[in-house]
């Protein structure tokens, strides 16, 4: 029953949907106006200069210990969706719209708990996503009211911590996880050439969720509505070079970069993600965007993750972050690992200089991000290195040149 | 350094259109196979790049580069390197950029269309990430002198730098590699012109790369592969002093400079460098009298030519054959090395058993795969069997003629012997693939492996064992009771006072439950063995003297761990009291409930079930698990590792699945029953109809399903029969409940009337035979193959009738689910099985065969331990609540398995014994 290479235990659910989006947003790129930095950059830098930063823990097992209801996610009886022609239980995006208050409360637990940073409830929130539950339409307002929330606790966050004298700033990031169907590899296995969806419909799906989380909100003062993008649970390389290119794009049209940090998912011990690629050769793959800080996060456990959490460290020219699963799924789904297990395992990574950001995937919740954040807030964050000055290629493996 | 391939990196060239009339041909006509071969050929013969080029009027460019790239992504022995796109259509390159998951190189970009456009794709490029070829070409053309090709080189590069924010270290420059020994004394330079420029570009553009497409220099000879080779190599060896970085060429046709014949290597430096105004001509002369001399050795210069098989020893052909698990002419060949050999017995401990050394080596270091291994013991078992009459003829030959000589030195020959393993299925079960495996493996690492079969009953264990003086005692076994049988032998091992060493395998043994129950039972040392590729390293661990007493330690040290954990852990979790757990079981609001009506009540028997239309039903992540090649199918394809040796198997699998399904070899058979059915707390009782069960009865079609009757038909009724299931008693957090199947079942007081189904579905006894048939005719490979089938056949006949049982009761026929979502279950209701952790009490499956006249119905029996037999058997219950799924009961409580005990009428310690593994408690 345990097998790592479950696309079901990669957070994300994997199913038919019959979305396909045709028109191209591949925009001519030109040599274009300067984007400029959002002024988020300066107070990440100066947070990942100072210590080692602490992101927030799962969202869904927080979900799940509510046992909510198909009228949950339809906002009620009566609700706005109550009409909604297919289940909705199960999308857990959809909450932001339908139980904002649950998913404020899960972010204040985080803070509370000492997350300097929680991820936007955005992970499944694409259309190609969304078409699951035939909600591709309400992928804007789920992206933006998912930011307005995270910033909301935010706020309240900061707005405590200023009155036990000690203000600290708090930052809200916009999940943007895999999709249920991959540009590198085909569901047929008859037909290795089949491509289940195009590289165009990708970029246009991520590129609608990123311009959705980064429009100005309310009251960011004309800034961008999260602080950051993390790329997350990448298990297909190619699909997450869309995103990033999907991210390029609208930075160009809006004029206005926000740090973009991504976080690759290692399905089996040897080292590979279900694309096949190594470490090294991901890395290789997605350096070209100069990422605000490179991860690995989800399927194996923190301890299966050493080796390929300390090969990123001895590799990437920026921060390093890793946010496991509470250990392995166990044989019925769950996670064993303890808050105290969790700890010690990132402390361990953290006082070996590899990590600059640590949090949880999959079974944490906020005791162990307590606990996480309690055993490296002494400790020094790695220090990056050098840029290297080698032509670096890759296929399933790395290729370096010097 | 004077090997050009060892500075150099190579990006194979054959897979463009341009430069390989085979590659051109395959893509022509969309040969894939092909196309994919000749990739495949270049990265063994060291391609560390592959260039890609489709370009050709009469071919769709994109679609054409779209499909080869997809294609060669499921190859990982070619997907590992990075892919160069070679195209002179923009829109080419692009559609082959959205393809790539690594990051490769675009083949080129270049000023010739002006600034904007160069900069315009640049900046393209940066945001796919791919490192850039750029062609030291502009406006005017292409360059063709040293400045020339500097100039534009040095122009392009501060454009991608200084404008195109492109990394440096991702531009490689191609200046130009042009033909020279045309006849035409301009041209003569051109080599020199490139390695000038090369060393500039080098010097004064940091971080920048030099590529270069070699075969352009040495056109004049086009015909003429000898001289071509020469002069290739020989400008290599000149542009890599130069700074050369890259070069596209054929990767297994470089040539090494100091192999060149050396008036040959004189003449083409003459050329290449430019050293005299007579080189052309001289050269061209040389090449003639090459060209008419030796077209036969001109093939190639100095290419690894693969030795013919026929030029091998009989001796390395059949380690060959071994190692590559080729058994086309393995009795051909034995009976050749019989001839040049003085005995028999010496083909098997010479290259027989090297080639078994090899095979083990390689399984050791993870260079070769268990069913390649496997394969390759059966070319060993077909030598064997062909040489054995002779080793019987000699024996015989020599008792009669010297038997007094003979017998001491078989007493020598005795202590030297190889070691022996005694493999058993314990009693009660039948399953066994992973004991074969275990077999063979040890086989093939030169062990005597006495394999008892299955059902072993403790005492033959021990028999066999003493007689057979073996060195280890290895036992498998597949379902819970047979944890109990384990520790029994091992007991009576240690009574009998053996002191071999005791192996423990098989899907539901662990270290823990070892370390815990069994290993105390057995003071001389008991072992578990995690799966076949580690047996060997155990095995011969436990048999030297010099590495078992630490090993040994070890083994010891751990396994006290592992019961001081165990110990740990019982006293940390507090089970809930079993009412609580009751109090605690999931909300159903059952007068909203929609219980579905099944189209008839009773039993129903499937007899001579196709396999065909078995097949689509069939899980096929599984079958590699069998085999140890863990990843998920398909995608296990695609495992750069394993992936290749995934695909033979699956094909082998596919050949052997016709065979069984065209000759009818297996015969599946299912039996399938519904009944009406209330739950009383945690037991489902199970009422009878005016017929007997097993006479089957439809109800009328006119019956709505959602017309439920408002009371029970059969209230009064004694059942029929009562299900006894256990609820989860650990502690849950709020929100979360304790479950018990009995939950998904309307309770009595509910007033409403539900239904409960149950199956056991089987391969049919010919699964066992077709194996014992290919055993002995020493074809392990296809046996084990075989059980695998047989075993995917029964788990997807189990799939297909729960798909029919769905429609029986009518939501089925609405699902529109593909195979793979039946594999993820994505359909209403589940169908647990007694003895798996829902229902961890095996006996439950004489309730369930009784109720279906089961062993009658499909010949499937079970035995003492409530393992079916045959083994490829399935059995369970069908719940159909919409909330129904899988859970585990975990630990169980002395409370509830005191109720539960009296709920069956049955002895507690039975119930105890048969729930061993689950018990939170140590039993009296």
């Amino acid at each position: 029953m345990i097998c790592s290479l479950q696309l079901s235990q990669l957070c994300l659910f994997v199913s038919d949907f019959t979305f396909l989006a045709t028109d191209n947003i591949l925009m001519p790129a030109t040599v274009a106006n300067p984007i400029k930095e959002s002024r988020s950059f300066a107070g990440l830098r100066e947070l990942f200069a100072a210590r080692i930063a602490v992101l927030d823990g799962a969202m869904g097992s927080m979900l799940q210990t509510h046992s909510l209801t198909e009228t949950d996610f339809r906002g009620g009886e009566g609700g706005r969706l109550a009409s909604h022609p297919h289940d909705l239980r199960g999308n857990n995006d959809l909450l932001s719209l339908t139980r904002p208050d649950l998913i404020e409360k899960i972010h204040a637990d985080y803070f509370a708990a000492g997350a300097d940073l929680v991820e936007t409830n955005t992970f499944n929130a694409t259309s190609i996503s969304q078409a699951d539950y035939h909600t591709e339409n309400l992928v804007v307002e789920i992206n933006t009211a998912a930011a307005e929330i995270a910033r909301r606790a935010a706020r309240a966050a900061e707005a405590g911590s200023r009155e036990k004298g000690g203000p600290r700033r708090r930052f809200v990031v916009g999940a943007i996880g895999p999709l249920n169907r991959t540009l590198s590899m085909s569901p047929d296995v008859n037909r290795p050439e089949y491509r289940a969806v195009t590289w165009a419909q990708v970029v246009a799906a991520y590129a609608e969720q990123i311009r959705a989380l980064t429009a100005p909100a309310p009251d960011t003062d004309g800034e961008p509505g999260v602080d950051a993008l993390l790329i997350e649970t990448i298990f297909d390389t190619l699909n997450a070079k869309a995103a990033l290119f999907a991210a390029e794009n609208v930075f160009a049209e809006t004029g206005v970069r926000v740090p973009v940090m991504v976080s690759v998912t290692i399905t089996d011990a040897s080292g590979r993600t279900l694309s096949g690629q190594t470490v090294e050769a991901f890395y290789n793959s997605i350096r070209h965007t100069r990422p605000f800080s490179v991860g690995i996060n989800c399927a194996l456990g923190g301890a299966a993750m050493r080796p390929h959490v300390e090969e990123l460290a001895r590799i990437a020219e920026c921060p390093v972050t890793c946010h496991p699963n509470a250990g392995l799924p166990n044989a019925f789904g769950g996670y064993d690992e303890t808050p105290a297990d969790m700890a010690r395992i990132l402390g361990e990574f953290a006082r070996n200089g590899l990590v600059n950001m640590v949090g949880g995937c999959c079974g944490s919740t906020p005791a162990h991000i307590r606990a996480i954040a309690g055993a490296v807030s002494e400790l020094k964050p790695r220090a990056t290195p050098t840029r290297h000055h080698d032509l670096r290629l890759s296929g399933l493996e790395p290729l370096n040149i010097q | 350094m004077t090997n050009a391939a060892s500075t150099l990196l190579v990006v194979g060239e054959r897979t463009n259109i341009t430069g390989s009339p085979k590659f051109a041909k395959a893509i022509r006509n969309a040969d894939w196979r092909a196309a994919i071969e000749i990739a495949r050929q270049q990265v063994e013969n060291g391609a560390n790049i592959i260039d890609i080029n489709v370009d050709e009027a009469l071919i769709d460019g994109e679609a054409t580069m779209v499909h080869f790239l997809n294609l060669i992504a499921a190859e990982p022995d070619i997907a590992r390197v990075p892919v160069m796109l070679d195209s002179s259509k923009w829109s080419v390159l692009e559609a082959g950029l959205q393809c790539l998951q690594g990051k490769g190189i675009v083949n080129s970009i270049s000023l010739k269309d002006g600034e904007a456009e160069f900069l315009r794709r640049a900046a393209l490029l940066r945001r796919y990430g791919a490192a850039a070829v750029v062609m030291a070409f502009d406006e005017q053309g292409q360059a063709a002198s040293r400045d020339d090709k500097v100039r534009i080189c040095t122009r392009a590069y501060r454009l991608l730098t200084e404008r195109a924010e492109f990394p440096p270290e991702d531009i490689i420059f191609d200046p130009n590699v042009l033909t020279v020994a045309t006849g035409i004394d301009e041209h003569n330079n051109y080599a020199v012109d490139f390695f000038e420029a090369a060393r500039i570009i080098k010097q004064t553009l940091p971080g920048a790369k030099v590529s270069g497409g070699i075969s352009n220099v040495s056109f004049a000879f086009r015909g003429n592969n000898p001289v071509r080779e020469a002069i290739h190599t020989v400008f290599l060896y000149h542009a890599i002093r130069a700074g050369l970085d890259m070069a596209i060429v054929n990767a297994g046709m470089l040539g090494n400079y100091d192999e060149i014949d050396p008036a040959l290597r004189a003449r083409v430096e003459d050329v290449i460098l430019n050293r005299h105004p007579e080189a052309t001509d001289n050269l061209i002369a040389l090449a003639e009298k090459i060209k008419s001399q030796n077209t036969a050795v001109g093939a190639s210069l100095a290419a690894p030519v693969p030795v013919p098989e026929s030029n091998l020893t009989v001796e390395e052909r059949l380690s060959r054959a071994i190692v590559a698990g080729l058994d086309a002419n393995i009795e051909t060949d034995t009976e050749l090395a019989r001839q040049k050999f003085a005995r028999p017995l010496d083909i098997i401990e010479g290259p027989l058993m090297d080639g078994m050394r090899i095979v083990g080596e390689r399984f050791g270091a993870g260079k070769m795969f268990l069913p390649q291994v496997v394969k390759s013991a059966r070319v060993m078992k077909r030598a064997v069997a062909y040489l054995t009459p002779f080793m019987e003829e000699e024996k015989r030959r020599l008792a009669a003629q010297e038997s007094g000589v003979r017998s001491q030195k078989s007493g020598e020959k005795q202590s030297s012997r190889a070691p022996r393993v005694v493999l058993a299925t314990v009693k009660g079960d039948v399953h066994d693939i992973g004991k074969n495996i275990v077999g063979v493996v040890l086989a093939c690492n030169n062990y005597e492996v006495h394999d008892l079969g299955v059902m072993v009953p403790c005492e033959k264990i021990i028999a066999e064992a003493r007689r057979l003086n073996a060195d280890l005692v290895g036992l498998s076994g597949l379902i819970t009771p047979s944890l109990d049988e384990m520790t029994h032998v091992a007991a009576e091992m240690s009574r009998a006072g053996l002191d071999i060493p005791l192996l423990i395998g098989g899907a539901t043994t662990s270290a823990a439950h070892t370390a815990v129950k069994i290993a105390p039972a057995y003071p001389p040392g008991v072992v578990h063995v995690l799966d076949a590729s580690r047996v060997v390293n155990v095995a011969s661990a436990l048999l030297s003297p010099t590495q078992k007493p630490a090993f040994l330690a070890d083994i010891f040290a751990r396994q006290q761990k592992l019961r001081d954990d165990f110990a740990a852990r019982r006293t940390q979790k507090q089970l809930l009291p079993i009412a609580t757990a009751r109090a605690n079981r999931p909300p159903v609001d059952w007068s909203a409930a929609d219980i579905p009506r099944p189209e008839f009540l009773g039993t129903r028997t499937h007899a001579d079930i196709p396999v065909e239309d078995i097949i689509p039903y069939i899980d096929w992540s599984p079958f590699f698990s069998a085999w140890e090649l863990t990843g998920r199918y398909p995608q296990i394809f695609d495992d750069p590792k394993i992936g290749a040796e995934a695909k033979k198997l699956h094909a082998d699998a596919q050949q052997l699945l016709a065979k069984i399904a065209r000759e009818k070899l297996f015969a599946p058979r299912a039996v399938i029953g519904f009944w009406p059915c209330n739950s009383t707390d945690d037991d489902i009782e199970l009422y009878g109809r005016a017929n007997p069960p097993g006479e089957p009865e439809s109800f009328s079609k006119s019956t709505s399903n959602t017309a439920q009757p408002k009371a029970s038909p059969y209230p009064d009724k004694t059942p029929l029969a009562r299900l006894h299931h256990l609820r989860q008693q650990m502690e849950k957090p709020a929100g979360q409940h304790n479950h018990c199947l009995a939950d998904y079942i309307a309770p009595r007081e509910s007033n409403h009337t539900d239904y409960i189904g149950g199956f056991v579905v089987t391969a049919g006894d010919g699964v066992e035979k077709l194996a014992a048939e290919y055993k002995r005719a020493g074809d392990d490979y296809r046996a084990i193959m075989t059980q695998a089938l047989g075993d995917r056949i029964a788990e997807a006949l189990a799939e297909k009738m729960h798909k029919h049982a769905r429609d029986l009761c009518g939501f089925g026929k609405t699902e529109n689910l593909t195979p793979e979502d039946l594999i993820r279950e994505k359909y209403r209701g589940i169908r647990p099985a007694p003895g798996y952790p829902a229902c961890p009490d095996h006996t439950e499956k004489q309730t369930l065969f009784r109720l279906l006249n089961a062993t009658e119905a499909t010949g499937v029996s079970l035995t003492e331990s409530c393992a079916m037999a045959p083994g490829s058997s399935v059995s369970g219950w069908y719940f159909n609540h919409p909330d129904s799924k899988y859970f585990g009961v975990g630990k169980l409580g002395r409370d509830q398995v005191e109720d539960y005990a009296r709920r069956k009428t049955m002895p507690q310690a039975e119930a105890e014994k048969w729930l061993g593994p689950w018990l939170d408690y140590e039993a009296a």
